[in-house]
């Protein structure tokens, strides 16, 4: 396929290896987090990790929407599907996840809910106007990458008229959530020399928004698209940043992110969005202004207010480990319940679920390291 | 979730809308988040949504930086 193929080309990978090995100053120690779930998921699948020399260490960060979601917000959806006027729209990814007393959104829908899967909010609308009698709301969750497809979705429904659409929001922030985790002290303080910044997020808000995080906490960011190759170069940029001394906004992603980012999405998102005070996120509690909502004047596409939602946070699983790997403190395999307990076909936590969650990336592909990893 | 991927427009639509293909399979999207897009564009497709139009020239300027760096460690090695 054009433009994913020549980025994954054997050849130019294991000269491109070879470069970062060169230039990574041995003894000296680089821990570098890619923010995005979608890179994790390229790291594991295709075996970056081994191709870095030791003193190079990825941490996962929390950049998978379906993992950040607290279990409140899933209990609240799942709440809102069991009434009988509903029709709960939602991406696949959240069909899975754990939420209280052992249930999710796959288990409501198989006890009778009606929840549907969607690839994409025209497929919500297309509902909402095929069944008038339906009140069809879309579970809106992402970072900035899906966001302007919500936005688009709710200012069709208001052009068109639809009045049995609404949008349950939990739309929220990178670069605040990249604050969020240089800001944690204390024990769950994690040492970073740098992040691999988003891919698609910043298509959307550009490389500019990460100018003030990368100056205010002397970090390199270097927005890196999601092919293996994509990744291995902007891990050899942010080595040089290191070596150099440097802490700049590279953008390796060149062919699909400019400085300012996508000017229209940005404005579309900023008519029918506002900022929230403070949001939950797993792993990172209560962050404020992370997240949005629907402004007053779209009220009425706004789940949360139609239907009087109330959100209370829950617990995870005790056992389980989310918070601390989305924090890029433990790693999955430090969690006693992977593995065991949870698997993909079982999965005890949010990580676990999505392809791109840490848990499920370890288990897909990076668990076959262990042993060689062991025994060396 | 923030996974998008390359897609060829190959006929646009009315009401903002397209027909892409992706490695020869068809599929209509929106294009309401992108301006100016023709056919024979390459736009990085998102749950139905093009996001951005993919710069061609931008495109192949990674893969020459990318043999760059290959080939600044081949001379060094070798000096």
């Amino acid at each position: 396929m054009k433009y994913v193929d020549e980025y994954r080309d054997a050849t130019r990978a294991r000269s491109l290896a070879a470069a970062i090995r060169a230039e990574a100053v041995p003894g000296a120690a680089y821990a570098f987090m890619e923010f995005c779930g979608g890179h994790t998921h390229a790291i594991s699948r295709y075996g970056i990790e081994d191709l870095l020399p030791p003193a190079i260490r990825m941490i996962h960060g929390p950049g998978c929407p379906v993992c950040v979601l607290p279990v409140g917000r899933i209990d609240a959806a799942i709440a809102l599907a069991r009434d009988p006027r509903v029709t709960l729209c939602t991406y696949a990814d959240l069909m899975r996840v754990p939420a209280s007393r052992g249930t999710s959104l796959q288990k409501a829908k198989a006890e009778g809910a009606d929840i549907r899967m969607v690839y994409s909010t025209l497929d919500a609308l297309a509902i909402a106007a095929a069944e008038p009698e339906r009140e069809v709301v879309f579970f809106a969750i992402g970072f900035e990458t899906t966001t302007p497809p919500t936005a688009v979705a709710v200012q069709r429904a208001q052009r068109e008229g639809l009045t049995n659409f609404s949008v349950f929001c939990n739309h929220v922030l990178t670069p605040v959530a990249m604050r969020a985790i240089l800001t944690t002290g204390g024990e769950d303080a994690v040492r970073l020399d740098g992040f691999v910044g988003p891919a698609h997020v910043s298509t959307v808000i550009g490389t500019a928004p990460y100018e003030a995080v990368s100056a205010e906490f002397h970090k390199p960011v270097v927005v890196a698209g999601f092919e293996p190759l994509d990744v291995m170069q902007s891990i050899l940029l942010l080595v040089r940043q290191v070596n150099e001394g440097r802490a700049e906004v590279e953008n390796q992603y060149i062919r699909a992110v400019t400085p300012a980012g996508n000017q229209r999405a940005q404005a579309v998102m900023a008519e029918v969005f506002e900022l929230r005070d403070r949001f939950e996120w797993r792993g990172l509690g209560w962050v404020p202004l992370s997240a949005l909502r629907l402004r007053a004047e779209y009220a009425r596409f706004d789940a949360e207010v139609r239907f009087g939602m109330e959100t209370p946070s829950a617990s995870d699983n005790p056992a389980c480990e989310c918070g601390a790997i989305l924090r890029g403190v433990k790693r999955p395999a430090e969690c006693r319940l992977f593995g065991t307990a949870c698997t993909p076909e079982t999965p005890m936590g949010s990580c676990m679920v999505s392809s791109e969650g840490a848990c499920a990336a370890h288990w897909t592909y990076g668990r076959f390291r262990m042993p060689a990893r062991r025994a060396s | 979730m923030c996974l998008a991927i390359p897609a060829l427009v190959t006929e646009l639509l009315p009401d903002d809308m397209a027909r892409v293909s992706l490695d020869g399979v068809s599929k209509v999207i929106s294009l309401a988040l992108v301006d100016d897009v023709a056919v024979g564009d390459y736009v990085i497709l998102h749950v139905g949504y093009a996001l951005t139009r993919l710069d061609a020239d931008e495109a192949e300027r990674t893969l020459e930086l990318l043999d760059e760096a290959a080939a600044a460690h081949l001379a060094a090695t070798a000096a």
